[in-house]
């Protein structure tokens, strides 16, 4: 029997990234703080889903000492508002598990990271993302005709894991009418290690205006063409931990591999030079 | 639905044919000749060639057309030669029919026609009432005319055997000539249009048909005797009519309209199953009294018409009580000709660019439909010229309208036939000369001269005898020595401008291929601008065209497209939902559509698709599989939904009661998910409520009736009980979402997901509903095996009757409408929405069943029968037991998911037998029925049916076209993907089939092998070894022989003896092990099978009350049973597994029951799992009864048959 697609959602969904938080060595502790082992849902948010490495570290400290918390891996902070799995493939794909992150509850860096003071921020943040996806996929038109409970949902489902109440809903955001194919516009977004912008973002649409299926590779010859330039493989191009073939098409991606708030979030970094 | 066809005549006559599946049309190659006109039905397609007489084309069915001849050899005792063919003068003939009335010598029987051939020789027919005679076919009596028996007594004086041999008919797929024989001689003279129909008249004998021809003169003849077993029909009979008729149409049912020579309509009256070619005509004025009606189509419930100006008409008000109708409606569009097809869909052929169009927007509610959409597929011919054909085409165009013989041109078997196309030809100028339809062709002063005045046939003929002019002057310089005519009998000499110069057509290439180019280039000519119709503007197109063809060859534009004459929908099963690949404009949409299916079908098998799944299969081992002991960063939270329901209280009295239910969701130890439902209920003011464990609930099984959205809550627990959690939901809608959540929820609890495993047991409700339970090792487990209540099962969507698999996960399903089904290995469907049903392998699946009500009367010496009954009678209406009132009226379909497909009608079909209005007759209610009036006879009833159909979705894709009764694959074990898998069928009709090329990869196989049987069989089993045994309608048991791999089909049948005054009505056969049931429910076991005796020795009764048996690859035998008591209520219909059964003791001790009642079909043939193995000799032994250990039937070590995975 040939696998079926929704064992892809559900690989999605359920992708854990094995993580050991080990507290910033300058922090001052009252005793020593034990590294804390936790697998990370790869399609949430670092705030959202670390409240127990939280809960672990202040046990060691005096409340004085603790202003808001932010992790680092490798020196490089990582942004709480790009889905785990983003930050994983684009810091540090191809090292050793498990993920080794520095927790800091000191000198929060004001220029890279944006301020999370509770979970109704990580909320209007994903929400918003949601709301961007429908607009390019479908005018906004579906996600304006859902009830404020169907919002609710689709974040309730984020925050608690529950896969079945999420994709209950999400299942009309990744609707499209039959005779047109596929979506208005794909919405993604492809991250560059190497690079000052955060992110490319551009309107491209599924169908070519002749009819052919556009692929991944198509999408990449138009935004960012040196990610497949001929020479010998210098980038990976990385969604979600794997590496589609550039054949696959756009579309499908989009319907399977995007994370819960739409966006087909893309990953080009530098091959490992062996 | 299957694939059928749409038939279509272009103007040079030649016949096409355009699958509903398929987006091209293909030139039927068989055609020798040139056809005008069509009538297609499913089974075949009449029509009326250019030689005028008429063809019929049977399609190749799979299962052929057989017909049993049958002879009685008499024989009478003397004391000198004991019993010889010496009969005394008083007796019948040696030779008789069965009624020894008629002489009837075995060299006596003819081949009904050519198209038929002997399959075999004379054989005996061993078979008596399902009893094998062994001795040669002989029954006893003590003289003519008297009751047989098997045993010869002493009193036995006479004796007979009946003597059978099969004739085949072998004309499919061919076009075959129907001599025009009327009752008295060959008919006066040749046909001009034809109509097939009328199937839906009568059911008996199968495959009727009613065939309305018209000849040259007017006159209309009806063809009688068309049924399967004769497709030809036997001979036309003459029918009155009130003027001459030019064109005539009949529909499936009993709407027969035609067209006078005036320009009015006649509609036939008086149709009845009795009387199929009808009693009187009714004339109805044509649309418009000024233009006078030239073409008539009609259905079952529709009439469309076209005038003389090429209007189309559609008639309302037509109904079975009124074939006449109300009034005319003008349709948009104008058109040449129009076809109505099944459900009373409609095609035309445009008056513009005489291409096809299909009517859409058609439906039972909407019959005029909504637009015109052209029908613009390609034919194969556009795409690469077939030389042969177009030169037989040009052969037999050029000699029939040249007025010249030649042999070879048409289908000539004998000699007079020879003369027939030259006779035609006279007839057909005769005929066109004739007054309305004037040739037009040549005058250029007339605005539109190639449109037919009064049939398209003037047109056809018209384009042929233009192409032929120009076909004449440019094959006479390629291929002169065919065209030599020394009578010149051509009507129009060759213009000029057409004798081409040696250089011009001398080009490289064979002159064949010339000819070829010229004929397509004329096709392309054709449907040039109007401009190029004149004749002068012709043949200069003509040249330039010739010389340009010739240069480059395969030049065929978009812009050629075919031009047609004629087409039929007849045979056409389509309906405004199926979905037609006919409209794309190839050219234009080539790309797109290439595009499309590259994301769509092939899809699933694409490197890309492979690779992601083959790369996060990766990523989680990577990057979870070794940190499993880590914790998870969200700690699952209980979740609740909450609503109010109807619950059946479980105490007296019984009754609805409103509940608030909900459902509680958590986290279970194991990370499982796993819930409670609550039901929360007031007894005595006092706040009570009821729970079930979710990890607990072993079925949910939806009770929907038309009056509650009810759904039953089992429990182990409550299964023994047969009292189940009964509630109801407010809506369907609301129903359907608990029924998913529920079903999800008992799924998460027990970690199944995905689509069931290849042991899955399947098993079927009464209602059709479909459930799948995995199998645990322990199920089978000796001496301590799993109760089978504690089972789950959880519903795969569809709606079949039966459902067969077997251990490599091939599965079939038959619906209540005999349709096959092949499971496509996806899950959920029907009204699981989203997650928990799969989306590659979900297809629609429709089924169709019969509701049934009976009207009853009582005689009184007054008025005779009425349906003024006694004051303590049934209902005057009522359900099978009279105990329920059953109106037309209030009858409704089964749930709302059926809506009726049909209006009521008698069912003749009721065993026991009706009069001609269907009544049987009874001394009193409620007794037994039979199907004539006797003095005694104070009541009687007559059936009523109604279809109903549903459309509902699952992982089931149709096995077209034979429908089916039974099926059966063989258990087999581990195999490669390509090994064929035996699989062998009962059709509804009783034939037995035996599938080809079903394998892991194409679990639908490719066709089916018909084999041979002498009686229709109702129930078949293929077990270990090949072992093939199955059950003629008579009841009696067959063991076909020798089956392999090398033989699949086997090669005789062995008629076993059934159980004592017993009639067998199902067979399983296991690794081993046979079990029966018969018509009285008893369970039966062969005893005495052995790998060199298979047929065992005799029936030993095992149980009764058995309604069905399954007997699974391990030998287990589960079964359907009815009455079952539970400590609450006693069910019918339940699942019971036999305990106690293993390799020395294959009968088992005692039943295990299960779920049920309303439970139908069970299957455990995939279910291969052995029980874990728990040695405890001295209990195994102790529960061995001595006697059966010595009476075992299968010696220990039993090599051949003891393997599971023979195949």
């Amino acid at each position: 029997m040939i696998a079926d697609d929704k064992d892809v959602l559900r690989d999605v969904w359920f992708g854990r990234i094995p993580t050991c938080f080990t507290l910033y060595q300058d922090e001052v502790t009252e005793r020593e703080a034990e590294p804390f082992y936790l697998l990370l849902p790869r399609v949430s948010y670092l705030t959202l889903v670390t409240d127990k490495v939280k809960k672990h570290f202040l046990k060691v400290m005096k409340a004085e000492d603790v202003e808001e918390i932010w992790f680092e891996y490798e020196g490089t902070p990582l942004k709480w508002h790009y889905p785990i799995g983003l930050l994983f493939d684009l810091h540090a794909s191809n090292t050793s598990l498990p993920w080794s992150i520095t927790v800091h509850f000191k000198n929060f860096p004001e220029r890279d990271l944006l301020h999370c003071p509770c979970n109704s921020v990580i909320e209007a943040h994903f929400m918003s993302s949601i709301k961007e996806a429908d607009a390019l996929k479908h005018k906004s038109q579906v996600i304006n005709d859902m009830q404020k409970k169907d919002h609710k949902q689709l974040w309730m489902g984020l925050q608690n894991d529950k896969f079945d109440q999420f994709w209950a809903i999400n299942r009309k955001l990744m609707e499209y009418p039959t005779e047109e194919g596929g979506f208005r516009y794909i919405p993604f977004r492809i991250y560059l290690t190497m690079s000052d912008r955060p992110f490319i973002q551009k309107l491209f649409r599924p169908i070519s205006p002749d009819g052919h299926t556009h692929t991944l590779g198509d999408l990449l010859k138009e935004v960012y063409p040196v990610a497949i330039a001929n020479e010998a493989k210098r980038y990976q191009v990385v969604i979600h931990g794997i590496e589609p073939l550039l054949e696959t098409p756009l579309q499908w991606l989009s319907e399977h591999l995007s994370h819960p708030d739409n966006f087909l979030h893309i990953s080009v970094i530098p091959a490992p030079s062996d | 639905m299957p694939v059928s066809l749409l038939w279509a005549v272009d103007v040079y006559g030649r016949v096409f044919s355009l699958s509903t599946g398929g987006q091209q049309w293909e030139h039927c190659c068989d055609a020798v000749l040139e056809f005008k006109r069509l009538t297609a039905v499913q089974q075949c397609c009449w029509g009326i060639a250019c030689d005028h007489h008429i063809y019929l084309n049977v399609h190749a069915s799979d299962v052929p057309i057989r017909y049993q001849e049958e002879a009685y050899e008499n024989q009478r005792w003397n004391p000198v030669d004991n019993f010889s063919d010496r009969l005394l003068p008083s007796d019948r003939w040696q030779w008789s029919d069965i009624t020894g009335l008629e002489h009837k010598p075995l060299d006596g029987f003819l081949l009904p026609s050519t198209n038929w051939e002997w399959e075999g020789d004379w054989y005996i027919d061993e078979n008596f009432g399902g009893e094998p005679t062994e001795k040669g076919g002989w029954t006893y009596a003590i003289d003519f005319p008297a009751t047989y028996t098997i045993d010869k007594k002493w009193n036995s004086c006479v004796r007979r055997r009946r003597w059978i041999r099969y004739r085949r008919y072998k004309a499919t797929d061919t076009w075959a000539k129907i001599p025009s024989e009327g009752q008295s001689g060959p008919l006066p003279d040749p046909f001009n249009d034809i109509s097939c129909g009328g199937w839906e008249i009568s059911e008996e004998p199968r495959g009727r048909l009613s065939l309305w021809a018209v000849s040259l003169q007017g006159k209309v003849w009806f063809r009688g005797g068309i049924h399967h077993h004769t497709p030809e029909g036997m001979s036309w009979e003459e029918v009155s009519l009130p003027g001459e008729v030019v064109q005539i149409s009949c529909g499936p049912g009993d709407l027969v309209w035609a067209v006078l020579w005036e320009g009015q309509l006649i509609v036939r009256e008086g149709i009845t199953r009795d009387c199929p070619q009808g009693s009187s005509w009714v004339v109805v004025d044509s649309p418009n009294p000024e233009v006078g009606t030239i073409h008539v189509a009609v259905g079952v419930s529709v009439v469309w018409a076209v005038t003389k100006d090429n209007k189309v008409w559609f008639r309302r008000g037509i109904n079975s009580h009124n074939p006449c109708g109300s009034g005319w409606i003008g349709m948009v569009g104008e058109m040449v000709m129009i076809s109505v097809g099944l459900n009373d869909q409609v095609w035309a052929i445009s008056r513009e660019d005489r291409a096809v169009y299909f009517r859409q927007g058609v439906t039972s509610t909407e019959l005029s439909g909504k637009a015109w959409k052209a029908v613009s597929v390609p034919r194969d011919g556009d795409i690469r010229p077939n030389s042969s054909t177009s030169t037989s085409s040009l052969h037999s165009a050029g000699c029939f309208f040249s007025g010249e013989v030649r042999a070879q041109s048409v289908m000539s078997e004998d000699s007079d036939t020879e003369a027939d196309p030259q006779r035609a030809v006279h007839e057909v100028g005769a005929s066109v000369s004739s007054p309305p339809s004037v040739h037009l062709s040549n005058d250029p002063e007339a605005p539109k001269p190639r449109i037919p005045k009064v049939t398209s046939d003037s047109f056809i003929s018209e384009m042929l005898s233009d192409r032929e002019t120009k076909r004449d002057g440019a094959a006479a310089t390629s291929i002169p020595e065919e065209e030599v005519t020394p009578g010149d009998a051509e009507a129009k000499s060759p213009p000029p401008a057409l004798v081409l110069s040696p250089s011009q057509s001398g080009g490289p290439g064979d002159p064949q291929w010339s000819t070829v180019d010229l004929e397509e280039a004329q096709t392309h000519l054709a449907v040039g601008p109007a401009a190029g119709r004149g004749d002068s503007s012709d043949t200069c197109s003509l040249s330039s065209v010739v010389t340009c063809m010739l240069g480059l060859e395969g030049l065929y534009g978009p812009d050629d497209h075919p031009l047609w004459a004629w087409v039929s929908g007849g045979g056409c099963a389509v309906d405004c939902h199926t979905q037609l690949n006919w409209f794309n404009s190839v050219t234009a949409l080539t790309s797109s559509i290439q595009a499309m299916s590259l994301s769509v079908s092939p899809a699933q098998t694409a490197a890309w698709r492979k690779q992601i799944f083959e790369q996060l299969n990766e990523r989680s081992k990577r990057e979870i599989d070794n940190f499993k002991h880590y914790e998870q960063a969200i700690e699952q939270s209980v979740w609740v939904k909450k609503g109010t329901m109807q619950w059946w209280r479980d105490w007296k009295p019984h009754k609805w009661v409103d509940v608030r239910f909900a459902l509680e969701q958590f986290s279970g130890p194991e990370g499982h998910k796993d819930g409670i439902v609550f039901l929360y209920y007031n007894f005595n003011e006092e706040k009570k409520y009821l729970h079930a464990f979710i990890n607990e609930v072993t079925i949910l099984v939806p009770v929907l009736n038309d009056s509650k959205h009810t759904f039953a809550i089992y429990t182990a627990e409550r299964t023994k009980q047969r009292w189940p959690i009964k509630l109801a939901a407010a809506t369907e809608m609301e129903m359907h979402d608990w029924l998913a959540l529920l079903s999800v929820s008992c799924c998460d609890s027990r970690g199944i997901q995905g689509p069931p495993s290849k042991q899955a047991i399947w098993s079927i409700t009464c209602k059709g509903d479909i459930f799948v339970s995995e199998p645990w090792p322990s199920l089978e487990a000796c001496p301590y095996p799993t109760p089978c209540d504690q089972m789950f099962w959880r519903q795969v969507g569809g709606h079949l009757r039966l459902v067969e698999c077997n251990s490599v996960g091939v599965v079939w399903g038959l619906g209540y409408d005999h349709t096959a089904w092949v499971y496509t290995g996806g899950y959920g469907g029907g009204f699981f929405q989203g997650l928990a049903s799969s989306t590659d392998n979900i297809f629609t699946q429709t089924d169709v069943k019969s509701v049934y009500i009976y009207e009853n009367q009582r005689w009184n010496p007054v008025t005779g029968y009425t349906s003024r009954g006694l004051p303590t009678d049934r209902y005057m209406w009522s359900d099978a037991t009279g105990l329920h009132e059953c109106t037309k009226a209030s009858t409704k379909p089964p749930s709302p998911h059926w809506t009726w497909v049909t209006e009521w009608a008698v069912d003749y079909g009721v065993s026991g037998g009706t009069d001609r209005e269907g009544w049987q007759y009874a001394a009193d209610f409620p007794t037994s029925y039979h199907g004539y009036k006797t003095l005694k006879d104070f009541v009687r009833r007559r059936r009523w049916a109604r279809k109903c159909k549903l459309t509902t979705t699952g992982p089931w894709q149709e096995v077209p076209p034979i429908p089916l009764s039974d099926v059966t694959i063989l258990p087999c074990g581990d195999q490669s993907v390509v090994e064929q898998i035996p699989l062998w069928a009962i059709s509804n009709k009783g034939d037995v089939l035996c599938r080809l090329g079903v394998t892991l990869l194409t679990p639908a196989g490719t066709s089916w092998l018909h084999v041979g049987t002498d009686q229709p069989f109702k129930s078949i089993s293929i077990g270990g070894a090949s072992q093939v045994w199955a059950i003629a309608r008579d009841g009696s048991a067959f063991y076909r022989g020798s089956v392999s791999t090398q033989n699949p089909a086997g090669d005789c049948w062995y008629h076993i003896p059934s159980p004592a005054r017993q009639k067998l009505k199902q067979v399983s056969v296991g690794r081993t092990s046979v079990y029966t049931v018969d018509e009285n429910g008893n369970l039966w076991y062969r005893q005495g099978l052995t790998p060199s005796y298979p047929q065992g020795s005799s029936w030993e009764h095992i149980s009764n009350n058995v309604r069905k048996v399954s007997v699974g690859p391990l030998d287990q035998v589960w079964i359907i049973a009815d009455k079952v008591q539970g400590s609450h209520s006693l069910s019918c219909g339940t699942v019971c597994h036999r305990l106690g059964v293993q390799p020395m003791e294959p009968k088992g001790q005692a039943w295990d029951y299960g779920i049920g009642g309303g439970w139908d079909h069970i299957t455990v043939r995939g279910n291969n799992i052995e029980a874990p193995r728990v040695r405890m000799p001295s209990l195994t032994d102790a529960l061995r009864p001595p006697s059966t250990l010595a009476a075992r039937p299968l010696p220990a070590g039993n090599t051949e048959n003891g393997n599971a995975v023979q195949c």
